[in-house]
């Protein structure tokens, strides 16, 4: 009984090896598969960066683009800082941009009602800095004249903003929708009743950020953009002359622009008739 | 080899070997356990029976592991300040506190580091090292409580034989530690952030859901329907920095040969078996030993020890008490 089951036993040895030995080699190729599968799903978010579908604006204070993305670690504390909660982070159709900072001016401006730019002092790792580190080059036409002096702080001692790089540039981008350009004025809430963005009016209270809606106006001629803009000297309305020969005022983006965004949150027309073009530079 | 860099080879992916040498008291604990099989069975009934199925350990870590995550919503929902970022960096109550692998990564990508990062970075480094490196996974991460979860759900379908678990080999998550650090070094990019569920479960949580959600869903389902917990076992580079952190922690769980039957309860609902095989018979070389750096001191095994031989201890304390 003991013999004839000992035979197929041990003929059947090296077979079981050769299962261990397959079965280690399906793990084998499986784990490769894995790794191959992992790697090349994590290295699509590559497109998202190079085709740059859409340039975002980012806060105040960010190193160039990929700089940018390298540095930051996607933990959001300047968006929990932020008092207009004009940040947000990137999603996972951002590519390697996921969980980094943008802000969408249309929706919710920077207005530096923080007046100490509170997401770069929050920015853990240096990707939001007050001061670049030297082995990084600054952009031609990023670097700031001079820094940016902040209306609403025009009457302390210190009335800067600690600023040394414009973070993109406004531009009139449908002078034929902008109410100056056509002579109207503008009555009402900026942006209707529905919208949600906040600002500081200095007027109001200097710390609390109150909704537009609650803020509205009454403008002969309407300067939203120019009016609003908290940065001293950066928009002005000039006189231009139509093709109908008619004298005509239209917004004029000057070099302390820093691309805050704010002319393009409260421009009542829709769309906006003056927007920011981020990551843009300074072009005389 | 000392144990130490055998236990560290396991967690990179080696096999767990059988002991060279086995002291002379667990030779003598071996013979007198099977001297007498009758009462060996006895007493292994006898246990059994006297088991009082607690979820004691499991229910702190999970409260902690909520606790944590609910500290950093609150912190920003309700403006209190206390915790403020997300798992990836974070300050409490004013201290910087940065994961070690997003920091590394960061350093690795931007080859630049600035002093907050840098104190941010040490200060968890100290934190994790006292508290035992992939305590991080078991007790913070909020991927490894959803996935524990569906961990049961697979479970179940295995047991109904509705699906397989298909296992990888161990050190595919030491290769994607490796390419992944290539990665951020050589594209600039922090590639692994991209698909790390532990950030992306994080930054949902404080602040507000997106399609990221999507990919933790896919993993999710991967691992109910193919293989259990395939991101913690196989690929996760964040289990892997805080284990090597944790090697030389001092706060472990600790195995006492003479009070285990080798019944393997406890490999059975671990997250890392590998780091319990010195619960089988003839492979205990001491005493009382120290699990290893893969572990992530969840204290399922600890808590499913039918006779108290796996304990949490602080190396050092617990003679001193």
């Amino acid at each position: 009984m003991n013999s004839p089951a000992e035979k197929p036993r041990k003929a059947a040895k090296p077979a079981v090896s050769i299962e261990k030995a397959q079965k280690a080699r399906r793990k084998f190729l499986h784990s490769v598969g894995l790794a191959g599968g992992v790697i090349g799903l994590s290295l699509l978010g590559y497109i998202p960066v190079t085709s740059a579908r859409t340039t975002r604006l980012r806060p105040p204070g960010a190193l160039n683009e990929a700089d940018f993305l390298s540095s930051c670690i996607k933990c959001g504390q300047c968006v929990q800082v932020c008092p207009v909660q004009a940040i947000k982070l990137g999603d996972i159709d951002d590519g390697f941009g996921i969980g980094v900072p943008h802000i969408d001016s249309r929706e919710q401006a920077c207005d530096f009602s923080c007046d100490a730019v509170q997401c770069i002092l929050a920015c853990p790792t240096g990707a939001l800095t007050y001061e670049k580190p030297e082995f990084l080059n600054i952009r031609e036409g990023a670097l700031l004249a001079a820094a940016p002096i902040l209306k609403a702080k025009a009457k302390d001692a210190e009335n800067t903003l600690n600023l040394k790089e414009r973070t993109g540039v406004a531009r009139l981008a449908r002078p034929e929708s902008c109410l100056a350009v056509q002579g109207k004025g503008f009555k009402g809430q900026a942006r209707g009743a529905s919208f949600k963005g906040t600002m500081r009016y200095m007027e109001v209270d200097r710390w609390k950020p109150i909704p537009v809606r609650d803020h509205p106006y009454d403008l002969p001629l309407c300067d939203l953009c120019v009016r609003e803009c908290p940065v001293a000297n950066a928009i002005e309305l000039r006189p231009l002359k139509g093709a109908d020969g008619v004298e005509r005022m239209t917004p004029v983006v000057l070099e302390p622009c820093v691309g805050c965004g704010v002319c393009e949150m409260i421009c009542p027309v829709e769309p906006a008739a003056i927007v920011v073009d981020a990551q843009a530079l300074w072009k005389a | 080899m000392s144990r130490f860099t055998e236990m560290f080879a396991v967690m990179l992916g080696a096999a767990p070997k059988r002991p060279e040498k086995v002291a002379d008291k667990v030779q003598k604990i071996m013979f007198l356990k099977y001297e007498d099989k009758d009462r060996y069975i006895k007493e292994k009934l006898h246990a059994r029976d006297h088991h009082i199925v607690s979820h004691k350990w499991r229910n702190r870590r999970w409260a902690v592991l909520l606790a944590t995550n609910l500290l950093f919503v609150l912190s920003f929902w309700l403006d209190i300040q206390i915790l403020e970022g997300s798992l990836t960096a974070s300050r409490f109550v004013g201290f910087h506190l940065i994961d070690l692998n997003s920091a590394l990564h960061v350093m690795l990508a931007h080859k630049h580091i600035i002093v907050n990062l840098f104190i941010g970075t040490f200060t968890v480094f100290l934190l994790w090292v006292l508290l035992g490196g992939r305590s991080f996974c078991s007790w913070v991460c909020p991927y490894h409580l959803l996935a524990e979860w569906t961990e049961a759900l697979h479970l179940k379908l295995v047991e109904k034989k509705i699906v397989t678990d298909h296992e990888f080999h161990r050190g595919t998550r030491t290769v994607f530690w490796v390419l992944f650090a290539l990665l951020s070094i050589v594209t600039g990019y922090t590639v692994f952030e991209t698909l790390s569920p532990t950030g992306i479960l994080s930054r949902a949580l404080i602040y507000g859901p997106g399609l990221a959600l999507g990919w933790v869903g896919l993993l999710l389902l991967f691992e109910i329907f193919y293989s259990r917990r395939a991101w913690c076992r196989y690929v996760c580079p964040i289990g892997l920095t805080y284990g090597a952190v944790g090697a030389i922690s001092p706060l472990q769980i600790t195995y006492h040969v003479e009070h285990c039957f080798h019944e393997g309860d406890c490999r059975k609902v671990c997250l890392v078996p590998h780091v319990l095989e010195v619960t089988i018979k003839g492979r205990a070389s001491e005493e009382q030993m120290g699990l290893g750096p893969d572990c992530t001191r969840c204290g399922l095994c600890v808590d499913t020890c039918p006779t108290g031989a796996l304990r949490f201890e602080v190396k050092g304390l617990s003679k001193l008490l």
